[in-house]
């Protein structure tokens, strides 16, 4: 909300020493967001109020351009022609310009100026900067030719002079508000700054001059004087017939009835000027006095033209089918849900959030109808974001309006239209519908200091609730305890629990008073074993090489065809978001490898082709028939069955672990050739993780998109399968334009089991014996199967078995592979005899023949 | 020259006269002294220290001498014969050394030439300050809860005090999941896993919470759609301000430094009250030590508590968070919160294993 100093402190007491800074200092210490502190612009030079006497329209020109005589007074000349300016109102015709332009020492004096707006008349005030005048943005203004005339000063615009942004024409004044040669920096009120705050979305009451004028002067502990204190006369009989059919959605209506109102009379200038520093153009008298009323006091005003509403008023819901052509010229759908005003020709207002057109009041209404009501604010709040309206009105009703200051702001709506628009009050005024009192809230008086950590002074609860409006109370509860109940105000619709009331102590007493002190916390635990193995394999993969990264999980369903995954797979049937920042990307991730590949993409575009990434990151599994959360509210913990079933309701959601390689892994260089990343090392990968949580990795053959079908191995963990690695499939690798020979892993971190124990192994210190066999078999026989028979063959003594080399080719045969292993035997207990081991290895030998039909290689 | 020394002449000549000696060791001397190198030296060993040579042929003549010469010339012999033999040591360490020196000049490297065979990776700093937030806080006895992303709106919202229309319920920027009744969104905070927390761990609850979160904001350079957060939850019987204080404190000189601190402004947040917003006193801040804005904290609000079955009229607590993006962005200077999003191997590197 934009604010003039000067309007806030136009209620306050205070000495006049008080800097805008220490405002701005108060509003941040006790929780109003200062957004922004904006002087206006510094002026310097001659800037006069100037009467347009005369217009000469110049045609010549691409835009319409005026060249205007505008009497500016004289500095040297004393006040006295102001009579004479008077007369000038009807003076608007050529021949009296000519006449005038007669050196003729009676006439005021003018100054030719050139003016590219055209939303003035002669006659009219406006705000000349002379010659030698310096506006805002250091904009120097002289003397200059320009469009074939001399220009001795500019005509401003509200923007030019800093007072907003309104640029849609210049800046004319009311008649009357001052006059020619009078220095405008006076009249305009310069020497002011607009403060930009933001108040939380609680403090509903703080969207106003009044809760802010209140906050400063809780703040500073200076009286507040306060705007809507304003005797409400006795109504004789109704303004209007009015019936409430939905009080839950309107608690207090009121109307009251202004006629005979000059339709065409201007705002005063003080008032425009006001809302032009809130960011708010004037429009007309009654609309200004609705949106000033609203800015002053906080209560959202509507006008109607009274000619315009047909029979009795009616509040309730909208029914199925109903529209409305909203202020703004739309035509809306009206929801069941929205509450509305209606008369006998159907809905004619969205209330609390736009009027609607057909009862607008327009240039020529002199009858009008003032309302004010306490809408529901969550009702409110539903209806402009079903309309997407978020007009200043529903902003504050839907943040909690005062219910006591509905009479109050109708009845300063009518005055001001009485005195600046010749209206007179009609008699009546309608005030339906009941507000229930605010309820009584009672805490122990220590609870502040308690909450806080702070003792504080005596009276300083009961002195900080009174001040913001509370009616307070002390007494003693039965157990002897000192209490204090305190009735909010009635525009403090958040103040509903001892919780809020603390809050309203703290932060007047400043934050800045509370000490600073460590808890007693118990001793914890430190990192689970889950924690502590995902940090160990995040590690084990950076040392390894690997760079993590972290990519979004949003991919667009059509990865799942550049995957080639069957219309069946599970991994397409992710989530989607619902409003997602991009159209096509809107499904979760059931895999980390959309986000991985698209983040090689990005990397070899930008001249990267050597990448080992990672990721580790939860993925979104859906599941099949999952029930809808239940809702079980929050006035306590919830049963346990609705808990469970709302436990169920959310996927889940397991941590998974990718690598993708791609260009070389060991790197080409001055020392030879390098190796480009392979199946081996996406498998490796798996192994290293596997290791980094103590377990062993097993791997078997598997064709499972997007890998390559010969190329592809299933990781498992005992027999749990766990995931999969190798090399993506070319067509996948094709599909997604990504290197050559790209390969991937992917595994459920979650459902490799956590090792809970590792038992420390025997180590024998009697020498081993080393022996190498070299083994033919079929060339499907997986290596890992034929290490698993020589190792279960060799019995106690073997101690490990290396692979460290594989043949194929002529001296093997067709179909064949050789596949030449370490052997390492040991006996814990004595030095092992070679034919020990002898024969040891002619057992596993044996093992693989009878499982494979290995053959011993001569 | 052997011949010289020749077994028939030796009658003759007095092999044992002193001029004889002197001159066999000066000649051994003058052949050591002009070896060049170490094959030289071997090859002219022999011919002055092996069996033919001439102090060797002396020695042998010793036995045939009268016997009251023999002692004398068997001592001038020796003599003699040390000296060489020492001639013979000292040229061959000093030739030893001048090939041992020259083998290592020979053997030098440019130990410049680079060897990233398989260059090191590195760990998102994202993921390591996050561990060093964790850690911080288990020093103080705190434990690391986790929870889903994809959450369902009561965890997200409800529980933690937002009303079903209430404003601050669409502050938040929320992403929708899954059909209109699904009630799933993903989390917008990791404030969820403090619910959950509170409904399945004993008290007191000593929690901290980093986690990945999500809201409709489009990429920018101070924007992110998904990002991170750590939040922290401490209830307990007697939990007040100045203890949120105390350890915010503690968290931001462990962050940011010794001379590092924190100040609350008043603030609004549906879950806690009295809430507050979080300045962090940053003292390698941009054009000088001071004040940035960090993260929200406050007293958890007692509604919360009732929906998450605690008694508040038993237990209080307090609540914070701070953005990760945000906090790493000005510590490390990071200029554009993309850069941390799009996962370039160069920004990644640098960092390392820890940040």
């Amino acid at each position: 909300m934009r604010v003039p100093v000067s309007w806030l402190k136009e209620h306050l007491e205070l000495s006049d020493d008080v800097t805008t800074e220490a405002l701005v200092d108060a509003f941040v210490r006790i929780g109003i967001e200062v957004e922004g502190v904006e002087p206006l612009g510094t002026v310097t030079g001659p800037l006069v109020i100037g009467r347009v006497v005369e217009i000469e329209e110049l045609t010549e020109f691409k835009k319409p351009i005026r060249y205007c005589q505008v009497e500016v007074g004289d500095a040297d000349l004393d006040e006295a022609d102001d009579d004479a300016d008077s007369d000038d109102d009807t003076a608007g015709t050529g021949d009296a310009a000519e006449d005038a332009e007669e050196v003729d020492p009676t006439r005021p004096r003018t100054n030719g100026i050139i003016c590219g707006a055209s939303n003035f008349a002669e006659g009219d005030l406006v705000v000349v900067a002379l010659p030698g005048a310096v506006l805002p943005g250091d904009f120097t203004i002289s003397a200059r030719k320009t469009y074939g005339r001399v220009s001795e000063g500019m005509i401003c615009s509200a923007r030019e002079l800093g007072l907003g942004e309104d640029h849609t024409g210049i800046l004319v004044l009311p008649s009357g508000t001052a006059s020619p040669g009078d220095d405008a920096r006076e009249v305009l009120d310069l020497d002011d700054t607009v403060l930009e705050l933001a108040p939380t979305p609680d403090r509903g009451y703080a969207l106003s001059i009044r809760g802010l004028s209140r906050e400063l002067a809780c703040a500073l502990d200076v009286p507040l004087g306060d705007p809507a204190k304003i005797e409400v006369p006795e109504a004789e009989g109704e303004a209007w017939p009015v019936h409430i059919e939905d009080p839950e959605g309107c608690r207090r209506f009121v109307l009251r009835r202004v006629t005979g109102l000059d339709a065409g009379a201007p705002t005063p200038w003080w008032m425009r000027r006001r809302l032009l520093l809130s960011g708010m153009r004037s429009i007309s008298l009654a609309v200004d006095v609705t949106n000033y009323v609203m800015l002053e006091l906080g209560h959202p005003l509507h006008a109607f033209d009274t000619g315009s509403i047909k029979g009795d008023l009616v509040v309730r819901r909208a029914r199925q089918g109903e529209k409305l052509v909203t202020l703004d010229d739309a035509e809306r759908a009206l929801d069941p849900d929205d509450v509305v005003i209606a008369d006998d020709s159907g809905v004619i207002s969205l209330a609390g959030t736009m009027g609607g057109a057909s009862t607008e009041i327009s240039t020529d209404s002199t009858d009008v109808l003032l309302e004010a009501a306490h809408w529901d604010p969550p009702s409110i709040s539903r209806t402009a974001r079903r309309h997407k309206l978020f007009s200043e009105a529903a902003k504050r009703f839907e943040r909690f309006t005062d219910p006591q200051l509905c009479a109050v702001a109708v009845e300063r709506a009518a005055r001001l239209l009485r005195q600046y628009g010749e209206g007179s009050i009609r008699p009546g005024r309608t005030d339906v519908g009941e507000v229930p009192p605010m309820p009584a809230i009672t805490m122990p008086i220590n609870l502040p200091d308690r909450v806080a950590g702070v003792r504080y002074e005596r009276g300083v609860t009961v002195g900080r609730l009174t001040q913001i409006g509370c009616k307070v109370a002390v007494g003693t509860g039965d157990d002897g305890t000192a209490l204090v109940t305190a009735v909010p105000p009635s525009w403090r619709g958040d103040l509903a629990q001892p919780a809020d009331l603390v809050e309203e102590v703290l932060r007047l007493e400043g934050y800045d008073s509370i000490p600073s002190t460590l808890p007693p916390a118990p001793a914890g635990r430190g990192l689970t074993e889950t924690q502590r193995r995902r940090r160990t394999v995040s590690r084990a993969l950076a040392e390894a090489g690997y760079v993590e990264v972290l990519p979004f999980p949003f991919v667009p369903a059509s990865v799942w065809d550049e995957f080639g995954l069957p219309a069946d797979d599970a991994r397409r049937r992710g989530l989607t978001v619902r409003n997602p920042l991009e159209a096509d990307k809107n499904q979760l991730a059931t895999s980390l490898l959309p986000g991985l590949l698209e983040t090689v993409q990005r990397n070899i575009s930008r001249g990267f082709r050597d990448l080992a990434l990672f990721h580790i990151g939860q993925v979104v599994l859906p599941g099949e028939g999952r029930a809808a959360a239940p809702d079980p509210g929050v006035e306590a913990r919830p049963s346990d069955e609705d808990l469970a079933a709302l436990e169920r309701a959310v996927p889940a959601q397991p941590q998974h672990v990718a690598v993708v390689l791609t260009g070389q892994r060991r790197r080409s260089g001055w020392w030879g050739e390098g190796e480009t990343a392979n199946w081996a090392d996406a498998v490796q990968a798996a192994r290293t993780i596997a290791e980094a949580g103590g377990v062993e990795l097993r791997t078997e053959a598997a064709d499972l998109p997007p890998w390559h079908p010969g190329r592809c191995a299933r990781l498992l963990v005992g027999d749990v399968a766990v995931g999969h690695a190798g090399e993506l499939h070319p067509k996948v690798v094709e599909a997604l334009g990504l290197p050559k020979r790209t390969v991937a892993m992917e595994l459920d971190l979650d459902a490799v089991p956590l090792r809970d124990s590792r038992p420390a192994p025997s180590i024998s210190p009697f020498p081993p014996v080393l022996l190498d066999v070299a083994l033919v078999t079929g060339a499907d026989v997986p290596s890992a199967d034929l290490a698993a028979s020589l190792r279960e063959g060799a019995g106690e003594l073997i101690e490990d078995v290396t692979l460290f080399d594989t043949y194929t080719g002529e001296q093997v045969g067709e179909g064949k592979r050789s596949l030449a292993y370490k052997l390492r035997f040991r006996a814990a207990d004595r030095t092992l005899t070679v034919e020990e081991a002898t024969q040891a290895r002619d057992a596993a030998v044996a093992a693989a023949t009878e499982r494979f039909g290995a053959v011993l290689r001569g | 020259m052997s011949e010289a020394f020749d077994k028939q002449e030796s009658p003759q000549v007095d092999p044992l006269a002193s001029e004889k000696l002197a001159a066999a060791v000066k000649a051994a001397e003058e052949e050591f002294a002009a070896a060049a190198d170490l094959d030289a030296l071997a090859g002219v060993k022999p011919a002055h220290l092996g069996d033919q040579a001439p102090l060797s042929l002396a020695r042998r003549e010793i036995g045939s001498l009268p016997k009251e010469r023999k002692a004398e010339a068997g001592k001038r012999v020796n003599e003699a014969r040390q000296t060489v033999q020492a001639a013979y040591d000292a040229r061959l360490a000093a030739l030893q050394a001048e090939r041992d020196e020259r083998v290592l000049r020979e053997e030098a490297v440019d130990v410049t030439l680079p060897w990233d065979r398989v260059p090191r990776g590195a760990r998102h700093p994202i993921t390591t300050i996050a561990e060093r937030v964790a850690d911080v806080f288990i020093g103080m006895g705190y434990e690391v809860a986790e929870g889903p992303e994809l959450e369902a709106e009561w965890f997200n919202f409800d529980a933690l005090n937002f009303g079903k229309d209430h404003p601050a319920r669409q502050l938040q920027d929320t992403f929708y999941v899954g059909d209109e009744d699904s009630n799933l969104v993903l989390r917008t905070h990791t404030s969820p896993v403090q619910a959950r927390a509170l409904l399945h761990r004993d008290l007191p609850v000593y929690i901290v919470c980093p986690g990945r979160t999500f809201r409709t904001d489009e990429l920018d350079s101070t924007h992110t759609p998904v990002f991170h957060q750590v939040e922290g939850l401490a209830v307990d019987k007697g939990i007040t301000m100045a203890h949120l204080k105390g350890t915010l404190d503690a968290f931001a000189r462990a962050i940011f430094g010794e001379e590092s601190g924190t100040r609350f402004r008043p603030h609004y947040f549906p879950f806690t009250e009295p809430s507050a917003e979080v300045d962090v006193w940053f003292p390698e801040k941009k054009g000088g030590a001071g004040w940035v804005e960090w993260g929200g904290c406050g007293m958890v609000n007692p509604n919360v508590l009732r929906a998450c079955g605690v008694d508040p009229d038993v237990y209080s607590g307090f609540a914070f968070g701070m953005g990760l993006e945000r906090t790493l962005q000005f510590r490390n200077g990071i200029p554009d919160m993309r850069d941390m999003v799009e996962g370039d191997v160069r920004f990644t590197l640098p960092f390392g294993t820890e940040a």
